[in-house]
């Protein structure tokens, strides 16, 4: 018979209290990729505190998790492969064919193919997941990076920064069905839960394009004026929208501010001072935090969602890039 | 003279790729909407053709660690060309490049009236001041646009500026300017100001007393170099006492180097009898571009440009990279390839383009100079980006570089 370790008995009881106790919120797991640190903060979302740190590949920007939380993935840009990081361990499980540079990626709702975007390549890989097989590479624009999947799993939109597009791609023929010119430099694209609506971020143009999936229309151009700062450095990069659809949160860039749009009215309400050159958000599942990656002061912003405050901020690695929380 | 023929054909594999119905929805602004146009499948794809007229380089008289490669200017604007050309893909567009390389003795003027004569009226120039007005004058009346990628002149910009010329490298009191910004934002402000023989040398040191005169710095000493070529002197015996005690004694903070042939200022620095950093043209220096550059996405460009040229990017090849990529964007936003219509669009706010530094780069309607910021670096570091924190302009802070409208001297004509 083995005896536990009274710290493993600590923290088992400490772990059923939790599960006992009302007032606990859910702990979830927060994962930032840090560009500069080649490494993983793995963070915990009651405490707040970076748990570990794990090595990586190079340059790792986006990251991921699978819909069962089972498996994180990561970008290892410079490496030209995505890692599959298992969460339990930390240990890198496999290395995925992603094609060239590997910036950013989306997961299909159900966990599979991911769509990669090859920003070296001007393509999109579609990779099966589980068989680390490349399905198709689909050519899209000149710099390919914001990548998301439609709700419904049909249409999937990749931004080309150079080109200044957003292409809708058919995921059963992999082929591109339209195309939306939207300002400069477009990186970062988020479809309402609904499915109704795609927000697209133009980081040089300085704007967020509301795009109609359906007909493919501009239906709204958002603009955000901030006193004290520059037209120039306010650089929307990140969007997250609510489930509801009520709210929608907009990474500036180096204007370190978060804004928080009304997405029904598409008003901006507040702007939020985080960390420095904010790029990438992530909520945790319950929408009760949202975490913001500082890539030039290296820590993660915490913002408190229904009371739209900043709470905390927590070192992390060099030049934070990415951030994906576990899905339990 | 050697010309050199650049046309992306659209390959199969992406046509097979692109839909039928190549739509492009197009926002105007405020926030009005337009349609998605869905151009015939058959349609022919507007071809939008571009010229460079570039000279030969002479090869260097000895060794020259810092010999200009062969493609300068050239390597730049075909990998737009490459960039434009993807993105032509679904917009219906193909691009081709023409590019002039001129020999010894060979008239840029004709050239350029060969090339209009034939249907390129689009031109990069990178050729110096004198040779730019004589191609710009010869196609004149052939409603042909000049990107002028080479030429850093003031007079180019003022009272020799003309209407169908866009310049996007810099001018000298843009680059004089950032880095007097600098040095400003750093409190060093007693400047040793050292000006070689040559015209461009008096032109910069110019420059330079025109923008610390601007940010209120001190030009405590100004000094011509006499002692010849020194920094071309590669060998066990270059050391000169009269050089070496032609600084001493000067309390100054920083010593401005006026040398854009590179003959000299390399010399300077670790030579001087007290501690002195060097800037202007050598050490610490302003520029467009630099292979340490890697914010704002420039990684991209960088490794890009690396694969498709086998060398570092230069200055002078991003300029070329811009002014094919401007032509490019404005071709995407107006649909058009008319020399005409694409200069129109450019000279209106309308018209930016995401450059990789970070805010997005606009053509001046008094001067038809780009307005972008400059890396201040040294030799394998960036050490800062103008406009410095602070410097502030009631239109855009980028506008406190260079010629600003109240003091233009051009009249567009």
């Amino acid at each position: 018979m083995t005896l536990l370790r009274p710290r493993r008995l600590a923290a088992l009881l400490a772990g059923a209290a939790a599960l006992l106790g009302a007032d606990v919120a859910s702990a979830y797991t927060v994962y930032v990729s840090n560009e500069k640190g080649n490494s993983i903060s793995v963070i915990d979302s009651t405490t707040l505190e970076v748990k570990q740190t794990v090595k990586v590949g190079r340059r790792p920007r986006g990251i991921t998790m699978s819909p069962d939380g089972k498996a994180v993935y990561v970008c290892a840009s410079d490496d030209h492969a995505v890692q599959v990081i298992d969460p339990a361990t930390l240990k890198i499980l496999r290395k995925l064919k992603s094609g060239p540079d590997p910036e950013l990626f989306a997961l299909h709702p159900t966990g599979n193919p991911l769509y990669i975007a090859n920003e070296d390549d001007n393509q999109v890989t579609v990779l099966d997941v589980e068989a680390n097989k490349v399905i198709a590479q689909v050519p899209v624009g000149t710099e390919p990076e914001g990548m998301a999947v439609s709700p419904d799993g049909n249409t999937l939109v990749a931004t080309s920064e150079t080109t200044n597009m957003a292409h809708f791609i058919d995921t059963k023929t992999n082929k591109i069905i339209g195309n939306v010119l939207v300002d400069a430099r477009p990186r970062f694209a988020e479809f309402t839960a609904d499915g109704k609506r795609l927000w697209v971020s133009a980081e040089v143009g300085g704007t967020v394009s509301v795009i109609d999936p359906q007909t493919r229309q501009i239906i709204r151009k958002i603009d955000f004026k901030i006193p004290g700062v520059s037209r120039e450095s306010i650089q929307p990069v990140g969007i997250r929208i609510t489930k509801d659809g009520k709210r929608a949160f907009v990474a500036l860039g180096p204007a370190n501010r978060v804004a928080v749009v009304n997405a029904e009215t598409f008003e901006v309400e507040k702007y939020l001072l985080v960390g420095q050159r904010v790029w990438q958000l992530a909520f945790t599942p319950d929408e009760k935090l949202l975490f913001t990656t500082n890539g030039n002061s290296n820590d993660v912003s915490v913002v408190d969602v229904p009371d739209l405050k900043v709470v905390k901020s927590i070192k992390v690695g060099g030049a934070p890039w990415g951030v994906v929380v576990s899905p339990q | 003279m050697l010309t050199r023929v650049v046309r992306l054909l659209l390959p199969a594999a992406l046509l097979a790729a692109a839909p039928p119905c190549l739509g492009l929805a197009q926002a105007q602004q405020p926030a009005a909407v337009a349609a998605e146009t869905n151009p015939p499948a058959e349609a022919k794809p507007l071809e939008v053709r571009i010229g460079l007229i570039t000279r030969a380089v002479p090869p260097p008289p000895l060794y020259d660690l810092l010999a200009v490669p062969e493609d300068e200017a050239v390597a730049g604007a075909e990998l737009a060309v490459k960039d434009n050309t993807t993105t032509g893909l679904f917009t219906g567009q193909s691009f081709a490049l023409e590019t002039t390389t001129l020999g010894e003795d060979e008239d840029p003027a004709q050239a350029a009236r060969t090339l209009a004569a034939n249907g390129t009226r689009l031109l990069i120039v990178n050729l110096p001041d004198a040779e730019l007005l004589k191609v710009a004058d010869a196609v004149k009346d052939k409603d042909a646009v000049i990107f002028n990628v080479g030429a850093t002149d003031d007079a180019l910009r003022a009272q020799d500026c003309r209407a169908n010329v866009f310049h996007v490298a810099p001018s000298r009191a843009m680059l004089t300017d950032a880095l007097v910004q600098f040095l400003a934002s750093k409190r060093w402000t007693k400047l040793f100001l050292i000006t070689g023989p040559q015209p461009a040398d008096l032109l910069y040191a110019e420059a330079l007393r025109r923008s610390a005169k601007k940010f209120g710095v001190k030009i405590v000493a100004d000094k011509p170099w006499t002692f010849g070529p020194l920094g071309r002197e590669r060998s066990d015996s270059i050391t000169r006492s009269d050089a070496l005690v032609f600084s001493r004694g000067v309390d100054a903070d920083v010593i401005v180097v006026a040398d854009e042939a590179n003959d000299f200022g390399t010399y300077i620095a670790f030579r001087t009898y007290e501690p002195r950093l060097v800037v202007g043209t050598q050490g610490l220096t302003a520029a467009t571009w630099h292979p340490a550059q890697d914010a704002y996405g420039s990684a991209q460009l960088q490794s890009r440009f690396l694969r498709s040229a086998s060398r570092t990017m230069r200055p002078v090849d991003y300029q070329a990279w811009v002014a094919a990529r401007m032509i490019g964007e404005a071709t995407t936003r107006t649909k058009s390839a008319d020399p005409a219509t694409l200069a129109k669009f450019m000279r209106t706010p309308d018209f930016s383009l995401a450059a990789f530094k970070g805010v997005p780069v606009s053509i001046r309607p008094w001067d038809q100079q780009l307005r972008q910021p400059l890396l201040i670096a040294q030799p394998l570091d960036i050490v800062s980006m103008a406009p410095e924190d602070g410097f502030l302009h009631q239109r855009t802070p980028l506008d406190t570089l260079g010629i600003d409208e109240g003091e233009s001297r051009c009249r567009l004509k």
